[in-house]
């Protein structure tokens, strides 16, 4: 019984250190939504189940090394008892209501994060090899970078134009896979509670530029965020050079397109109108308004030579024929 | 005795290398001529790589003389029980040749095993020395993303080939049968792996593959001539696990020596069989998705093509309905091996044997209902989350069954720390880790923010290292002297140990910690401002200290096969049957020293309640 004392002892100090020790690093980066909360209260209470668990396994193992080990010159062998049913049962049905209990507040958590406000704005997240594109459906523009009002929800519709990616703002805690095909949009709520600027982060492996799949989220005051949706509706210019130029940013032409001539994964745009160019099966032509659209929308129609390898996804599909034109216009104006 | 010449071609080893390399070239040949007869231009490396690769592989079984026998028996000719072993060669040459003796299988499982681990540890090293610091300094792009998918399958495939040493050498020695129900099943079951395991290394040489070792389409379907190759070679070491599985259960269900009842069996073949279950049942469904995208990308097939009404999801599905149960696969023999050595090393009863037979049962049947646990964030039906939660959460009580039990087989035990015992100890601390930072991830809710991070590969390598890692490398000090004859140093085997074990706990946390604050799994390279750096240089360095142990390991392995002490018969003062045979252990085990079961496996600490009786007392345990 004296042992027994002893290790509970040795376990309540040891679960005290492992859990306010974790609580003290911190173990979570900065909370900044509201679907977040609910995580992290989750996430708190599994460490200090963790910490309990691990101490006990832990103080019970570590306390029969010391104490009853074979010491010196000791012969003979351990206590004989092979077993204890009773014991058995509780350590089955215990921990059985301990994870179903977490299960429970697992999916009530869920639920939490899945709230849906009918006032939510409609935002439509664009994946591609390897840049993300925001769609404000209820103002009618897209942008490159995430802005959001602090404390309104933001209804992300997310979808994928080649592979799959996932959204991932660490400070948001919520993830969500962005997926290919018709029919195959999936649905993000984030309510953001602290002003900022966040990184969304692509969370599923999606090729070679993964890592560098990144696009800013900043989090505005609603009149601020008011003054820029203002903004961005009158900045459409008049000049398509001009437009191309941000639809060549905003539909990630510029993750493997240069402007400037540089070596990226795809041929630089830089000069490109009007050089001829020899193919992949030999010929050659040069470059004019009807082969850059071809390009564009069915890019493995006549690929470039030293380019075999490279697949880069059907992104005209997703513009309108105006943008195409805006963005071949940008292509003439670079290195005339 | 190792001055005797061998001609190099008479092992099937070589035979087979060769023969592939012929077969290979042939295979593209004919792919070609077909080309050329559909009207198609004759090269197209893709379909002509796979023709290749595939008839490859056949003609490496062929030519070591893996279907001999089989050959022989359809024509109705005789076979000989075992092959005979050639005289005029020296004793390792068996090692390289087709044997049915199941511990000479063993140990090239075993070999093959630490080989694909080194290979795939080496793997790791490149790509921990590239995520040292910020930037990228070493590799470029689709060399990191070929290493990390590599590391990953490699390691798998060494994983499967270390249960399968374990499973092959010890199932029949602790059941007392003198080989496996289906020898010459074995020996295939082994020879597939070797051309399967050197596609999947050849995915390096042809491009690489960007996916990792998930092969996701519609990434895959896109991905270089790598992919294929992968795929290829991880097919064909399916086929041994599911070959070998079959074996393994009909030779415990069949096998067992008298009065060894089902509940007499050393708690590892409990394990055994309840890992084949599982290889035998889901390894199919690994094969299959991963064929469907072989299909996709030679025959333009749209099972994953969205473009042609395919579905990315489909194929997780098909994924995962392996490779959860398989994380099984590769944990339950460990945690065999912790639960046969501890009460060895406690003199003491194993506490709960029954209970601790039925979790490895358990744990192999709610494996299969898991398997969604894996895509919480992939988009697939939003109502399957809850119900894949509660089945996962599931898991945690038959593995709290073991953890309880192990402790109290060790409560008054009368410890003592022998290298074998200290991988135990350390395997029973590190799993425990790796266990309870599972159920975060079984929560939906916090597994949207875990899901894909660096905490993630935190808790499965935690996992794997004290699921399978140490206690393969208990199992390996444990029976070194029965397979050898030779006492390991002990030393050095103390030394891999206390590198190894805190080096991992370095590791493991740390990838937990940068994963908790916003690190994303298989990026080549992460952003300065979250200041990683110095986390991930300490993780750096603790991949490099377990390296160096385990070439200790190895150092110690070679050193003391050739130069260690000789052996006692029973070192460890066990009770299990085949620690009474002389070491290293005849060719036939127990058939010239029969014995029956006369009591239980565990009864340590009970005077006259022996658990075997041999006939004759064999001469090696008068010692």
């Amino acid at each position: 019984m004296k042992h027994f004392i002893f290790v509970a002892i040795l376990v309540a100090i040891l679960t005290v250190v492992v859990g306010f020790g974790l609580d003290a690093i911190g173990l979570m980066p900065e909370l900044a939504s509201l679907q977040g909360v609910v995580i992290d209260q989750l996430f708190r209470m599994h460490i200090w189940v963790i910490s309990f668990l691990f101490a006990l396994i832990i103080g019970f193992m570590l306390y029969s090394i010391v104490i009853f080990r074979r010491k010196k010159g000791e012969e003979g062998e351990g206590d004989h008892f092979e077993g204890n049913t009773g014991l058995e049962i509780a350590w089955t049905i215990v921990p059985l209501g301990i994870v179903l209990y977490f299960a429970f507040l697992g999916s009530t958590a869920l639920a939490e994060t899945r709230r849906a406000d009918p006032n939510a704005q409609n935002i439509t997240v664009v994946g591609q090899q390897w840049s993300w594109r925001f769609e404000y459906t209820d103002y009618g523009f897209s942008s490159d970078e995430l802005r959001l009002p602090i404390d309104q929800q933001a209804l992300l519709l997310l979808k994928s134009a080649d592979v799959i990616h996932s959204f991932w703002v660490p400070e948001f805690r919520v993830k969500q896979d962005a997926l290919p095909g018709d029919g195959m949009e999936r649905e993000l709520r984030v309510t953001p509670t602290k002003l900022g600027t966040y990184k969304l982060r692509c969370a599923e492996l999606c090729g070679t530029q993964h890592a560098y799949m990144l696009a800013d989220v900043i989090v505005m005051e609603p009149d601020q965020f008011d003054e820029w949706v203002e903004d961005q509706l009158a900045s459409v210019s008049d000049d398509p050079v001009e437009r191309g130029e941000v639809w060549y940013g905003q539909y990630g032409c510029q993750a493997c397109h240069s402007i400037d001539g540089s070596d990226r994964v795809g041929p630089s745009w830089f000069g490109l109108y009007g050089k001829e160019e020899t193919l992949a099966d030999g010929t050659t032509l040069v470059v004019d308004d009807l082969y850059l659209h071809e390009s564009i929308v069915e890019p493995q129609a006549k690929v470039v030579q030293g380019f075999e390898t490279v697949l880069m996804p059907p992104t005209g599909q997703s513009m309108t024929d105006q943008q195409i034109q805006d963005v071949i216009e940008f292509i003439k104006s670079l290195g005339e | 005795m190792t001055n005797q010449k061998v001609n190099i071609f008479s092992l099937s080893l070589i035979r087979g290398m060769v023969f592939q390399v012929f077969g290979t070239l042939v295979g593209m040949g004919v792919v070609m001529l077909i080309r050329l007869l559909m009207g198609l231009s004759a090269w197209n490396a893709e379909p002509v790589w796979v023709g290749g690769a595939f008839i490859g592989v056949i003609t490496f079984l062929v030519g070591t003389g893996a279907f001999r026998d089989w050959t022989k028996m359809a024509f109705g000719e005789q076979v000989s029980e075992h092959l005979e072993v050639d005289p005029n060669q020296p004793g390792w040459a068996k090692y390289f040749n087709i044997s049915y003796d199941h511990k000479v299988i063993g140990i090239q499982y075993g070999v093959t095993s630490v080989l694909l681990l080194v290979t795939a540890g080496t793997f790791a090293l490149i790509f921990r020395t590239e995520l040292a610091a910020a930037g990228l300094q070493l590799l470029e792009l689709n060399m990191f993303n070929t290493l990390i998918g590599l590391h990953g399958m490699v390691m798998i495939a060494s994983i499967l080939l270390g249960v399968g040493a374990m499973s092959n050498y010890l199932v029949p020695l602790l059941i007392g049968a003198s080989d496996m129900a289906f020898p010459r099943l074995n020996a295939f079951a082994y020879w597939i792996n070797v051309p399967g395991a050197v596609l999947v290394v050849s995915s390096l040489f042809l491009g690489g593959f960007d996916t990792g070792w998930t092969g996701y389409p519609p990434l895959s379907a896109r991905a270089p001539l790598g992919m294929q190759m992968f795929f290829m070679g991880v097919y064909f070491i399916g086929f041994s696990s599911i070959l070998g599985a079959l074996n393994i259960i009909v030779t415990t269900l069949r096998m067992r020596v008298k009065g060894m009842g089902l509940f007499k069996m050393p708690i590892f073949v409990w394990a055994a069989a309840s890992t084949a279950l599982i290889s035998l049942t889901a390894t199919q469904l690994i094969g299959l998705s991963f064929q469907m995208v072989m299909f996709q990308r030679l025959f333009g097939m749209g099972f994953f093509d969205p473009a042609k009404g395919g579905n990315v999801i489909l194929f997780q599905h098909l994924f995962w309905f392996y490779s959860h149960p398989a994380v099984y696969v590769f944990i339950l023999p460990g945690l065999g091996i912790i639960s046969e050595l501890l009460p060895v090393f406690a003199r003491k009863p194993l506490f709960g044997y029954k209970w601790i037979a039925m979790s490895s049962l358990g744990i192999a049947l709610v494996g299969f209902f898991v398997w969604a646990h894996h895509m919480f964030t992939s988009g697939m039906a939003e109502y399957l989350r809850v119900p894949f939660m509660y089945s996962t959460m599931l898991v945690a009580i038959p593995t709290g069954v073991k953890f309880f039990s192990w402790v109290g087989t060790m409560w008054r035990g009368k410890m003592t720390f022998e290298t074998p015992m200290l991988f135990t100890l350390g395997a029973v601390s590190i799993f425990l880790l790796g266990g309870l930072t599972g159920p975060p991830n079984a929560t939906v809710a916090t597994d949207l923010h875990l899901h894909d991070t660096y905490w993630i590969v935190g808790h499965f390598h935690a996992t794997m290292f004290g699921g399978f890692i140490f206690p393969f490398f208990a199992a390996i000090y444990y029976w070194f002297p029965k397979i050898t004859g030779k006492m390991y140093n002990e030393k050095l085997g103390k030394w891999h140990f206390w590198l190894m074990f805190p080096a991992f706990y370095v590791q493991s946390l740390g990838q937990m910690r940068v994963g908790l604050l916003g690190m994303r799994r298989r990026i080549a390279d992460y952003d300065p401002a979250l200041n990683f750096d110095f986390s991930h240089l300490l993780i750096t360095i603790a991949g490099f200290v377990i390296a160096t142990a385990v070439l200790i390991f190895i150092i110690n392995a070679i050193h003391s096969l050739r130069k260690g002490e000789i052996a006692p018969s029973n070192p460890w003062n066990s009770r299990s049957p085949e620690f009474f045979l002389p070491s290293p252990i005849p060719e036939h085990n127990y058939t010239d020293y029969p014995f029956e079961v006369v009591g239980e496996p565990y009864d340590y600490g009970l005077a006259d309640a022996p658990f075997v009786k041999f006939d004759s007392v064999p001469g090696a345990a008068a010692d």
